[in-house]
């Protein structure tokens, strides 16, 4: 097993009554990396995170973290070893306020969550970092404000916060400039790069600016198989992946988004 | 002052306070429909077989075995929610894909079931469960004279709520509940043992119910039929109160009860459907119930 991969699957895949959404992935994460995943609709890419993350139950195959057979466990097992993930469709506690999303996160760790009978005062201590977390994703003024009335953007944002508030040791992110005006994609872009800087990133993402300035690897998929993996340089330039994203060779990878 | 609008004050308070003992039983009943509700998004009609079977489980235990009210008050609630969780475990926890409606139709076959088992064992006439020793007598309030039995059920029941209210508003255990019902998914990517804390959930409201079964054995004939008699009125309960709202079902309780009783002063046919009518009349202007949130 190689200690340079955070994770690793051998011959991944899920069947749902007869379709094969996923099949024979082996995917390998380099620690430190921000790796991409694209691939055209319906290629998988959600399926594999929902894989990755125990939500899905593999049909096949195997999945690794730091080395442990990851395979069988549950969705809060494998979060608990610091696997967290954000999902497509934006994903927030929509009545709580947005210093409450962030604060929900920050009292997992600290294990103070089976302790009931502490009373929420003793969660004000938190308050420092969630604001903290705010600050960083550029929402500290929307912080008494219930999370659905954020615009989009913002609520991706606030997304980012909760995922960092788990500390996570690899951060899944599904799509998260997804729906953003060009601002925010620069402003999440950033933010992604910024929190990499100790921690790994394997994210599903259309946008291929965010991935060509970003990614240090990426693996494409089509129709749940691994077509091409490398760098963005050596992958763009796979007549077989411009295919498979523009249905011609003709047109250059750059523009697809 | 002895007598109110015309009417006698003692049987007044007396109305009153048999309202408010009604209503501790409301209170307690649709508290656990909303702890259940808020997470499961289960509306459990068998809520009022389980409050029959609290009641069943104190008179077995007294009568076979000689388990005292107070051990019942302790015991029957854990066995109850035992049971709970594993029927959430072996067959609701296969209905969560689905639209609600099945989870309601399980949970109303399975009262079904449950009363019919109890008809078919002891008949529908009731079995009188005796007031314990510490408990018997009436109590001078000062303005009225009440039995100490019915105090003793406002006041546990109130400590019950309150407590319940505590843990879930102001506990970080109760702000991931909250959460939770929110957005499962995202507690569980956060890496909290959702299932688990749905099983949890699911055994600690129909334990209330258990709760609400012992309490309720000396105050009224221990009978098959008690908990569908009174789970309908609970049931408009939760409308009114708002589905999910913890505070809201509380409040919601002991105000009808109180209601109804008032009614029974004034106009006592009306008594049995005053509930009803307030239901509809919230349904009209919010629908959402009093405590609700709109979606």
């Amino acid at each position: 097993m190689n200690t340079e991969h955070i994770l690793e699957t051998r011959q991944l895949g899920k069947d749902f009554k007869g379709f094969t959404a996923v099949s024979g992935v082996d995917l390998q994460i380099r620690r430190g990396h921000i790796h991409a995943l694209i691939g055209p609709n319906g290629a998988g890419k959600t399926t594999v995170f929902n894989l990755l993350t125990k939500f899905l139950r593999p049909t096949t195959g195997q999945i690794f973290f730091n080395s442990t057979d990851i395979t069988s466990e549950k969705p809060a097992q494998t979060a608990r070893r610091g696997v967290i993930r954000s999902f497509q469709i934006s994903s927030v506690f929509p009545h709580l306020t947005t210093l409450d999303n962030v604060r929900i996160a920050l009292q997992r760790p600290l294990g103070t969550s089976y302790y009931f009978w502490r009373s929420q005062n003793s969660l004000n201590q938190l308050n420092a970092r969630a604001m903290e977390l705010l600050e960083l994703v550029d929402l500290a003024l929307f912080a008494n404000k219930a999370a659905v009335e954020l615009p989009y953007g913002r609520k991706r944002a606030l997304e980012l916060a909760t995922t960092l508030a788990l500390e996570p040791e690899l951060m899944l992110l599904d799509e998260p400039t997804q729906g953003m005006g060009h601002e925010d994609v620069d402003r999440v872009t950033a933010l992604i790069k910024k929190v990499a800087q100790n921690r790994t990133v394997l994210m599903v993402e259309h946008n291929m600016k965010v991935v060509s300035q970003i990614a240090d690897r990426l693996t494409v998929l089509q129709r749940g198989r691994i077509i091409a993996e490398g760098p963005y340089a050596e992958v763009s330039s796979n007549p077989q992946v411009i295919e498979a994203y523009m249905g011609t060779v003709d047109t250059e990878l750059q523009g697809a988004h | 002052m002895t007598d109110i609008f015309g009417i006698p004050l003692q049987a007044f308070l007396g109305q009153l306070a048999l309202g408010l003992v009604n209503g501790s039983f409301y209170a307690v009943l649709s508290l656990g429909l909303a702890v259940i509700f808020g997470l499961l998004n289960l509306i459990n009609f068998a809520h009022g077989a389980i409050y029959m079977l609290g009641a069943f489980l104190a008179w077995m235990g007294l009568t076979w075995l000689g388990v005292n009210y107070w051990w019942s008050l302790l015991l029957v609630p854990l066995v109850t929610a035992g049971a709970g969780m594993i029927l959430e475990r072996s067959l609701l926890r296969r209905l969560y894909g689905l639209d609600p409606l099945y989870g309601l139709l399980l949970t109303f076959g399975l009262a079904l079931i449950i009363e019919g088992l109890f008809r078919q064992m002891f008949g529908v006439s009731g079995q009188p469960y005796p007031v314990p020793d510490a408990l018997r007598g009436a109590t001078n309030l000062g303005f009225m004279l009440l039995p100490t039995y019915r105090l003793w059920v406002v006041a546990a029941s109130l400590v019950v709520c309150a407590s319940t209210w505590f843990v879930i508003e102001r506990t970080s255990l109760g702000a991931l509940l909250r959460a939770a019902t929110e957005n499962p998914k995202l507690v569980q990517a956060f890496g909290v043992n959702v299932p688990l804390m749905i099983m949890l959930t699911f055994g600690f409201g129909v334990g209330l119910a258990g709760f609400a079964g012992v309490l309720a054995a000396p105050a009224t004939q221990v009978s098959p039929l008690m908990g569908s008699h009174l789970i309908i009125t609970v049931f408009a309960v939760v409308v009114i109160g708002g589905m999910g709202s913890i505070l809201g079902s509380v409040l919601t309780g002991l105000g009808l009860g109180l209601v109804e009783g008032l009614a029974k002063v004034f106009y006592a046919p009306a008594s049995s459907t005053v509930v009803f009518v307030i239901m509809a009349l919230v349904l009209i202007v919010r629908p959402a119930g009093l405590f609700g949130r709109d979606k």
